[in-house]
């Protein structure tokens, strides 16, 4: 009884929970919090996905037959920040929600209100996003790097609100790492040590940094755009002494760890489920750790590796073309590491376990082009084609998302007490895996042949290419209502789920009840 | 019970730190978000990145060095709005590192108003910007042309003798704006009001 | 011995087949000894990248294979060692190593722009090029020649319409350029960022507005070289190809003479204008025609623009009241805005029938014609 938290200290006043809508918008549990960003970030996915889907239906054919190009642009930004700010990162902020007390042995978060807080400024966010679609003039049509000029002097007239959108999207990603900081560091139980934590805490406590550190600078860089805009300054105006090339280097010195932080919770994902499948405890736990963080490390001193092409002195291409292929080392280690796990294990292959051997070798095809691209001579020749669109579809849907999927169905036992349809997760897990590579792996033939991304049209000889990757990106995107349909089935009933459903799952999450109890560790447990 | 409210209170006030200490971070990253505007302004001051010309001493070199000379490139352009001719009288010149040389641009403004123009500097390869000196030039002020005005503008410089032997060719690049737009002056008149 | 076997079959396998590949499906090898090297490197890194991946995906599903409990296999209990994640750790930095040389010697030398023959300014603007031959004192704009027909099908109307060879890929003049000779690119932009690009030369230069970039590249071979903008700037970026034409040195100096010779004739032709008087019904034809090419893009067809992005000119007060200051905006352009200035792109007279024909379309019926001098005396030649 020595870590009742000021979370649960909270909850007793009310240890029923509220009924009905209030309950949803009052909540201060970290389950439900947790349920409702899980929630959240797959309806961002269909609506992002909605958008891709009129990305490829419009590729489907050259020329121009079904949005004009301004409204082209358009879906292809809206595509990317719903999908990175929507989905991805909401989806591990619920993960962590749901995960991290039950796994170091906490009550709640740290932070109950706040959380709170966190959760419910996003819907606001993309409400006003999307918005701005509708608006006279369209919504922010320059990309989601939106480079300067474009969007400054000649973006439309709802740059306002994009940026606004940003900034609180940027304020709840910031809260939601502030709380998963201070949980993990002031709540833990007694005898988890840092090197005890499961390694999904201990990438999701990196990432938390990573998000402190890089997101103010997101924010300063929308403000600056905003003052560019509308309070004539000249930050990346070259009339006022200012530069373009200004503005790639703070969006990218935000951009490149944000790359990361929707990677490493994959990785802690994935570092849980192989070992689990395999029965064996995972391979070189202590270098894993010690690969994320220098991977985090390194993220910091790459970002100039997305501006080759701007006109960099040679010893600047130099340096950060070397910084980039030496971040394929630690990222190398952790592959090994998974292989090594597998190694004379005893496998089984559940959907979870499909998810993650997909995202294995998946996320490496990623790496190897990520790698090729690294190479500055040669990114000259891939700098803003579809080799770059295939490689980063590779590593966030077949990486991030993949992993994401992989742990929904691991621990949606756990979630709901109810086993998911394993025939039906089987299905979603084929239907998706070949879909995905119908969608993505001809784009780097079409990069490599020539095609340059964030075109409406193209020309004839990536004709055939690009309607068999429409064609995937339709299956790819049907696929996924069978992962809703599966959860909705597992959320209402089925086949009682025992406290540890997975003969050799690991962890403290594992000995409570299934589904667990609204209350996590109300007395810590004891941690060998 | 008194136990664990101690408890509760002791873990409360060591979350309340750390949250400030996290918030403190976070106005830190927020700032040096802005503090890379001036950092990237140093960067380029060292390295030469983009060609931005920092060099603006009015001293002039008493060193010439005769061995070897230099071809430095004028090329022009006048931004969209801008309803002035503008165009080096020269397309390039050569001389020898140390020596200094004046260049004339012929500016015209054909339109019916009076114009405000700033021209912006830009010089390729990067590097060579930090061995290019000028001691005068139309850039460092904002110039005005009445309706119909046409006016030849200076640029005096010279080539550090320190520029590296492999560097021959300089191309230097002016950009001109138009800057009387009613925005600016809004901006001016906001900085006073500040 | 049987792995040596293997590991060759593989090796020969893996080159086979990505050498055998057609061009539509790999990088091109492009007609420069720089494209060259970097079409070598980027084969060398997939083919080490393919090796890794055969090793690692190798050991990966002999495991699942092998390993499964449905097979009996029983967990070991090894969990760590710190000579295999050392081994782990420095094999690939060797790899990289080995990787980075070449790309640090291609590098070196992609980027040595010095001693050039001839000096092209390329200038990207929304969404075209203009290339000036530097040392020869002419340059001219370079614009998408597939007619508009070709690709727009929004309303459907045009389903039926072929599209011809190169797509997207024509100009209406492309840049020439004589083989065997080092070409300097001064790459810079009007508005927004561009990004010229020619694959077949391996040259990807940005265009910064405000800035100047370098890039260089000696063609061995004459032909024509297509490309296109590769870095997003606005609504018909996908509409902004690069042509080049490669041709011999002789070919080159008589397009140059013609060039120059064209460039005379056109200083008359603009004298001749000066004094014509142009007529309501010829500034009508030419200006609609220029007026689809040129200005519909933004304003559309019918002059009702996109609200919110382009301002529609149809009943615009500007052109109902404002006689001078529509030519002066035509001339140019209006400053932060993708209004440009056409008094380099056009003539005068050219100027003057689209003037002519924004104030008299769409039922704005100003009577006004505008003469060659109205726009003379804007700057316009």
């Amino acid at each position: 009884m020595s870590t009742l938290s000021t979370a649960q200290e909270h909850d007793e006043h009310h240890d029923h929970k509220p009924k009905g809508m209030m309950r949803w918008i009052l909540t201060t549990n970290h389950k439900d919090i947790g349920s409702m960003y899980l929630i959240f970030s797959f309806a961002m996915f269909l609506i992002g996905g909605a958008m891709a889907m009129v990305i490829r239906a419009e590729l489907y054919q050259p020329g121009l037959q079904i949005v004009e190009p301004n409204f082209f642009n358009q879906m292809t930004t809206v595509h990317g920040l719903i999908m990175v700010f929507g989905a991805v990162m909401p989806a591990f902020t619920g993960l962590a929600n749901w995960l991290i007390p039950m796994m170091i042995g906490a009550p709640d978060m740290a932070l109950p209100r706040m959380n709170n807080w966190s959760f419910w400024i996003l819907p606001m966010a993309f409400a006003i996003l999307l918005s701005s679609l509708f608006m006279e003039g369209g919504g922010p049509n320059f990309g989601w790097t939106f480079y300067a000029p474009l969007s400054t002097t000649y973006a439309p007239d709802s740059t306002a609100l994009f940026v606004f959108s940003v900034h609180i999207m940027g304020i709840s990603s910031i809260l939601g790492a502030i709380n998963v900081v201070v949980t993990i560091i002031n709540m833990r139980a007694p005898g988890m040590t840092y090197m005890k934590m499961p390694l999904f805490v201990w990438t999701w406590l990196i990432t938390a940094f990573l998000l402190i550190a890089v997101m103010p600078v997101l924010a300063a860089t929308v403000t600056m755009v905003l003052t560019d805009k509308y309070f004539a300054t000249s930050f990346f105006s070259a009339a006022g002494g200012g530069d373009p090339v200004l503005f790639q280097h703070i969006f990218w010195f935000f951009g490149h760890p944000e790359v990361y932080i929707m990677i490493l919770p994959s990785f802690g994902i994935i570092s849980a489920i192989v070992p689990a499948f395999s029965r064996k405890k995972l391979f070189g736990y202590s270098s894993m750790v010690y690969a994320t963080a220098s991977i985090a490390l390194l993220s910091f001193i790459v970002w100039a590796h997305h501006m080759f092409t701007t006109g960099m002195p040679v010893a600047a291409e130099l340096f950060f073309m070397y910084c980039t292929m030496l971040i394929s080392v630690p990222t190398g280690v952790k592959v090994f590491n998974w292989v090594a796990t597998m190694w004379r294990g005893s496998m089984t292959f559940e959907t979870p376990m499909l998810f993650a051997i997909a995202f294995i070798v998946l996320f490496t095809i990623g790496g190897f082009s990520g790698l090729m691209l690294a190479i500055t001579p040669a990114d000259f020749q891939y700098h803003d084609t579809y080799f770059v669109v295939a490689h980063f579809h590779y590593v966030l849907v077949t990486g991030a998302i993949f992993s994401i999927m992989a742990a929904a169905y691991y621990w949606l036992p756990k979630w709901t007490g109810y086993m998911y349809d394993e025939k039906l997760g089987k299905l979603h897990f084929w239907a998706s895996l070949i879909s995905v590579n119908v969608l993505f792996f001809p784009m780097h033939f079409l990069g490599l042949a020539g095609m340059p991304r964030r075109v409406p049209d193209y020309a004839l000889q990536f004709a055939d290419f690009n309607q068999l990757v429409s064609l995937g990106g339709f299956a790819f995107g049907v696929s996924q209502l069978i992962f809703l349909v599966v959860v909705i089935k597992c959320a209402r009933g089925g086949e009682k789920a025992p406290a540890k459903p997975w003969e050799g799952a690991e962890g403290l999450e594992w000995d409570m009840p299934s589904p667990a109890p609204y209350h996590s560790h109300t007395t810590p447990p004891e941690v060998k | 019970m008194s136990e664990h409210v101690g408890e509760n209170q002791a873990l409360n006030v060591k979350n309340k730190r750390l949250v400030a200490k996290l918030f403190g971070a976070i106005v830190l990253m927020f700032g040096f978000g802005f503090a890379l505007v001036p950092l990237y302004d140093v960067f380029c001051e060292i390295t030469g990145i983009n060609g931005r010309l920092v060099n603006n001493n009015q001293e002039q070199s008493t060193l010439v060095d005769k061995s070897r000379t230099v071809r430095l490139q004028f090329t022009t352009s006048v931004a969209p709005g801008m309803p002035w001719q503008f165009k080096p009288h020269v397309n390039y010149v050569d001389v020898h590192p140390g020596e200094s040389k004046v260049v004339k641009f012929l500016a015209s403004n054909q339109s019916d108003a009076n114009v405000t123009g700033q021209a912006i500097p830009s010089v390729s390869p990067g590097v060579a910007s930090l061995y290019l000196n000028k001691t005068e030039c139309f850039c460092f002020q904002q110039q005005i042309l009445k309706s119909g005005e046409s006016i030849d503008m200076g640029l005096v410089f010279f080539v550090s003798t320190e520029i590296p032997a492999d560097i021959k060719t300089l191309t230097l690049s002016y950009t001109l704006f138009n800057v009387t737009d009613p925005d600016s002056i809004q901006a001016v008149d906001l900085q006073a009001a500040l | 011995m049987r792995i040596k076997i293997i590991i060759i079959a593989v090796l020969g396998m893996i080159s086979s087949v990505l050498s055998a590949t057609p061009s539509n499906i790999n990088m091109t090898r492009g007609v420069t000894d720089i494209s060259h090297r970097v079409y070598d490197l980027h084969m060398t890194i997939l083919i080490i990248c393919c090796l890794i991946g055969v090793v690692v995906f190798g050991a990966m599903f002999y495991a699942i294979v092998k390993h499964r409990k449905s097979q009996g296999a029983v967990a070991a209990q090894f969990h760590e060692s710190t000579k295999v994640e050392i081994i782990w750790t420095v094999i690939p930095f060797l790899i990289l190593i080995g990787m980075a040389v070449p790309a640090t010697k291609t590098l070196i030398e992609m980027e040595d722009n010095s001693k050039s023959d001839i000096t092209i300014k390329v200038t990207g603007s929304q969404w075209k090029w203009h290339y000036e031959y530097f040392d020869q004192g002419f340059g001219f704009y370079s614009l998408l020649a597939t007619p508009a027909e070709q690709f727009d099908n929004l309303d459907g109307k045009n389903t039926d319409v072929a599209k011809g060879e190169h797509y997207l890929l024509e100009v209406d003049k492309p840049l020439v350029l004589p083989i065997g000779k080092k070409i300097r690119f001064l790459v810079t932009a009007d508005d927004v960022i561009h990004s010229w690009w020619v694959p077949a030369f391996a040259v990807k230069q940005d265009a910064n507005p405000g800035f100047i970039n370098e890039a260089w590249t000696i063609i061995n071979e004459p032909g024509i070289y297509r490309g296109q903008c590769a870095e997003l700037c606005g609504k018909d970026h996908g509409y902004m190809p690069v042509v080049v034409k490669a041709v011999t040195q002789d070919e080159y100096a008589v397009w140059l003479d013609e060039q120059k010779q064209s460039v005379i004739q056109a200083k008359k032709d603009a004298e001749q204008a000066l004094a014509s008087t142009l007529t309501m019904e010829e500034s009508m034809t030419l200006g609609e025609s220029l007026y689809i090419t040129r200005c519909a893009a933004c304003h559309q067809p019918n002059g009702a623009g996109i609200p919110g992005v382009f301002p529609a000119l149809k009943n615009s007060p500007m052109i109902l009241n404002d006689r001078a200051a529509h030519i002066d905006i035509v001339v140019n352009g209006k400053a932060g805005t993708a209004m440009q200035a056409f008094k380099g792109q056009l003539t005068a007279k050219e100027i003057a029938a689209i003037v002519t024909y924004e104030r008299n379309a769409w039922g704005h019926d100003t009577g006004d014609v505008i003469q060659v001098s109205d726009v003379d005396a804007k700057g316009a030649k």
